[in-house]
């Protein structure tokens, strides 16, 4: 038996013109935890769906399976080599019960079979067991948390077989503690002679965790490297051709403070947190998920109301019955959920740009003026330096980046003193991340009171001037990022 | 009571249950008629249309869509065989009657499949289109005249089951038998076999039911054609029981009757819901009726009173919601 669980070589693909993937080689070994790298569009996607056989490459290809070799490889065929591949949506059904998502497939074979519920929650057990998972068969889906939900996906392609298992972004919403256990689990199932191949943004996990890393880079094969001896900063440049700048920031100007918080709590959310923030600083906000960052910031944006403690902004107490009135008082809020909070992804550019102004694009008042709503969309695609072919195309036809950079343009439209930003970076490519980030320090170097919330400690290390660190809804403790390592910020905020 | 309820495996029906049992005590308390094995059998006689019609919606709502034409697609199966039979088949026996009323009904529902599955519209649109036009095709075509004059085999009453009861004796019909049988046929395959639990599947996540291969088009197909199948038989029972077949006769059932599913347990959304909750949520509103009547409540009172009924079932989603969550996610 050979040690290569599948090998595939001159891997290309054409969508009309342009070359999605050219010439790309592939080899997992068998037992191997393998990451696949590449910023959004480097064809990661296309590459495994070329080996799932949902996708037909172009003519050359060659798979290799041990001693065989084919040229072709379809769904089907892919299936029964144990190939499967669990998408970021998972696709479970809520309402079933975990024992029916797992046997699920039997439903489709054998539509006409009598059904025994007992059995199906036999079968399901007796795989939770041989993997020696944490979770209840007969619970629903719907119930359970995303981590569990993703033990029930892997159950699933484990009971249909799988030996190669493709996971894309599983990490994406989990919990630090979630995120530890989900890789435990995967080095256990290498460990059984499965083969895992992790798509991932986080580098920090995937260094930890895989054995090596395959980059792809528009399309072509950087390369594969040992993760030994890797560093974050060195993929990251191997992902996107650039040296990305990895030191903190230089702490700049510091201006009037504008921001006041005294001992400001809300029940079962966070306590006695107080802070000042001045004009021309960039605040981390970091912790853990659940630490009360989120929390905190609908505080400050007026959408919980506090039940102690104080607010002041510009020396005057500060109290908020809506975010309505939080943008009154100049402070803006960027959700972390673009996609369903931050930016209303059906409607166009334009609207989304203008939604947080509207009354100051109407002329007369009472209409809103497309013209002016043209010139204000146009003005923050100039100065975000935002990737628009047409303004009037809806947003989601945007990449992650340049989406973030219209939700970031909504906000500083309405001019704000102080902009939260809640995890921006969420969905981003690792250079438009960068991107991102200078746009953030120019605005601090303009003299806009920034909080950024994170729970990458990199982020925070690079780009605030000082960091708070959450943990169970309390300061836990004030770091300056200049004065320490990003390694100690990392052990701080997940002691 | 509220830890009672919430134990795992009661959830909407067991609430429901509880209410309808709670219901008929209070009633029973209350008058003097409605714990009699007559009532009992009125209600099983009278409700076993809306049953039939419940049973064949709850399939079309667990599948994630809607269907609003059934009520009138009925009315057009009862025109529909009634000509048939008396022009054509020379009166036609219950075999024949209820073979053809079931392909009828069957083919009808076909016709909304076929509109959602191959124009992508949503079904509610569909079937508004649809109850337009079987509707206005109906009245159009019959000139709103009603058939009295019905076959033998179907103008009598057939008694299955007779006791003797306070007041002459209290009888059970074919109608609830009849209802009995599809009820089970569609518990049978919801709930026991492995297609059933793929409508589920479907309307829980239609895109993981695609993904995992499971045929929209069989889905689509199953759901509205056993609609439009359990209409042809609701159909041809309530002509059986009024012993004629009016055109308007039907029409408007169709509101209540989603009601009553809904209040079983199904949601818009799909991939919720069950036969038994709702058989129990058709006999919950007709329980309500039938206790207002005789407690001497105006019957103008009724629609008012199963609308409140209505409202409050669906603000509160379903009636499981009221509960806490029995099982929560065991954190590792």
């Amino acid at each position: 038996m050979s040690d290569i669980a599948i090998r595939a070589r001159h891997v290309s693909k054409v969508f009309g013109q342009s070359r999605v993937l050219d010439d790309v080689e592939f080899e997992l070994r068998r037992g191997e935890v393998l990451c696949l790298a590449g910023e959004n569009g480097c064809g990661k996607s296309t590459l495994i769906k070329i080996i799932n056989g949902v996708y037909t490459p172009e003519p050359g290809v060659e798979f290799t399976f041990g001693d065989e070799t084919l040229s072709a490889i379809s769904p089907l065929e892919a299936r029964s080599r144990g190939i499967h591949v669990i998408w970021q949506d998972l696709a479970l059904f809520p309402h079933l019960t975990v024992a029916e998502n797992i046997v699920f497939d039997d439903y489709v074979a054998r539509p006409w079979r009598p059904l025994s519920a007992r059995r199906a929650l036999d079968e399901a057990r007796a795989i939770i067991a041989r993997f020696g998972l944490d979770l209840d068969p007969a619970a629903r889906v719907e119930e359970l948390s995303i981590a569990h939900r993703q033990l029930v996906a892997i159950c699933r392609v484990l009971r249909a077989g799988a030996s190669i298992i493709f996971m894309d972004e599983p990490t994406a919403s989990l919990t630090y503690k979630e995120v530890q256990s989900l890789l435990d689990i995967t080095r256990s199932l290498a460990a059984q002679g499965i083969s895992i191949v992790l798509v991932s943004h986080r580098l920090a996990e995937v260094l930890d965790v895989c054995q090596r890393v395959t980059v792809l880079r528009n399309g072509r094969l950087v390369g594969t490297y040992p993760t030994e001896g890797m560093t974050q900063a060195r993929l990251s440049t191997l992902m996107t051709g650039l040296e990305l700048e990895h030191t903190p920031r230089a702490s700049a100007w510091k201006g009037a403070p504008v921001l006041e918080l005294q001992d400001l709590s809300r029940e079962g959310e966070f306590e006695n947190v107080s802070f000042t923030l001045h004009r021309g600083e960039i605040l981390g906000l970091t912790g853990l998920l659940g630490a009360g960052r989120s929390e905190l910031a609908h505080a400050i944006f007026g959408m919980t109301r506090p039940t102690g403690g104080q607010m002041f902004k510009d020396g005057k107490p500060l109290k908020l019955r809506s975010n309505r009135d939080a943008v009154r008082h100049q402070i803006a809020y960027l959700s972390e959920d673009r996609l369903n909070l931050g930016l209303v992804q059906n409607q166009s550019i334009e609207m989304n740009s203008a939604v947080t102004v509207l009354p100051a694009l109407e002329k007369p008042r009472g209409f809103l003026s497309p013209g002016r709503i043209k010139a204000l969309t146009a003005h923050w695609i100039q100065e975000l330096k935002t990737k628009v072919s047409d303004p009037t195309l809806a947003v989601s036809s945007l990449s992650g980046g340049n989406q973030q950079r219209v939700a970031l343009a909504k906000w500083l439209a309405t001019e704000p003193d102080v902009l939260i930003l809640d995890c921006p970076t969420i969905g981003v490519d690792v250079g438009a991340k960068a991107g991102i980030f200078e746009i953030i320090r120019e605005l601090a170097d303009q003299g806009m009171a920034i909080i950024l919330i994170s729970d990458e400690a990199g982020e925070i290390w690079m780009n605030t001037d000082r960091a708070l660190v959450l943990r169970e809804g309390r300061v836990a403790c004030e770091i300056i990022p200049a004065e320490t390592t990003e390694e100690a910020l990392e052990a701080v905020i997940n002691a | 009571m509220r830890k009672l309820l919430s134990r795992r495996g009661l959830g909407t029906e067991g609430v429901l249950l509880g209410i309808l049992l709670a219901l008929c005590v209070v009633l029973s308390l209350a008058t003097d008629s409605f714990l009699s094995v007559q009532n009992l059998f009125d209600l099983l006689n009278n409700q076993s249309v809306n049953i039939i019609f419940a049973v064949g919606l709850v399939v079309v709502l667990i599948a994630g869509g809607i269907d609003i034409s059934f009520a009138v697609a009925a009315s057009v199966v009862q025109y529909v065989v009634m000509t048939l039979l008396i022009d054509h088949l020379g009166g036609g026996g219950w075999v024949v009657g209820m073979a053809l009323s079931m392909l009828t009904g069957a083919l009808l529902g076909l016709i909304n499949a076929f509109l959602i599955h191959r124009f992508r519209i949503v079904s509610i649109i569909v079937t508004i289109g649809t109850f337009n036009l079987f509707f206005g095709l109906l009245m159009y075509v019959t000139g709103g005249v009603s058939i009295y004059d019905v076959p033998d085999w179907l103008y009598y009453a057939i008694p299955l089951l007779d006791l003797p009861a306070e007041r002459g004796s209290a009888t059970l019909y074919l109608p609830a038998a009849v209802m009995a049988v599809m009820v089970a046929l569609t518990w049978l395959i919801l709930a026991r076999t492995g297609f059933g639990r793929s409508v589920y599947g479907f309307g829980s996540s239609p895109e993981a039911a695609r993904r995992s291969g499971v045929s929209v088009w069989k889905i689509h197909a199953f759901a509205y054609g056993w609609l439009g199948l359990c209409a042809g038989v609701a159909g041809l029972m309530q002509a059986h029981i009024v012993q004629e077949v009016v055109p308007n006769a039907l029409i408007g059932q169709e509101l209540t009757i989603l009601a009553a599913v809904v209040l079983g347990g199904a949601t818009l959304g799909g991939g919720r819901g069950t036969v038994l909750g709702a058989v129990l949520g058709v006999l919950l509103l007709a329980v309500v009726q039938n206790g207002l009547n005789l407690l001497g409540v105006t019957p103008y009172a009724f629609r008012m009173i199963v609308g409140l009924i209505i409202l409050v079932a669906i603000t509160t989603s379903n009636l499981g919601n009221l509960l806490p969550r029995s099982t929560r996610a065991k954190n590792p």
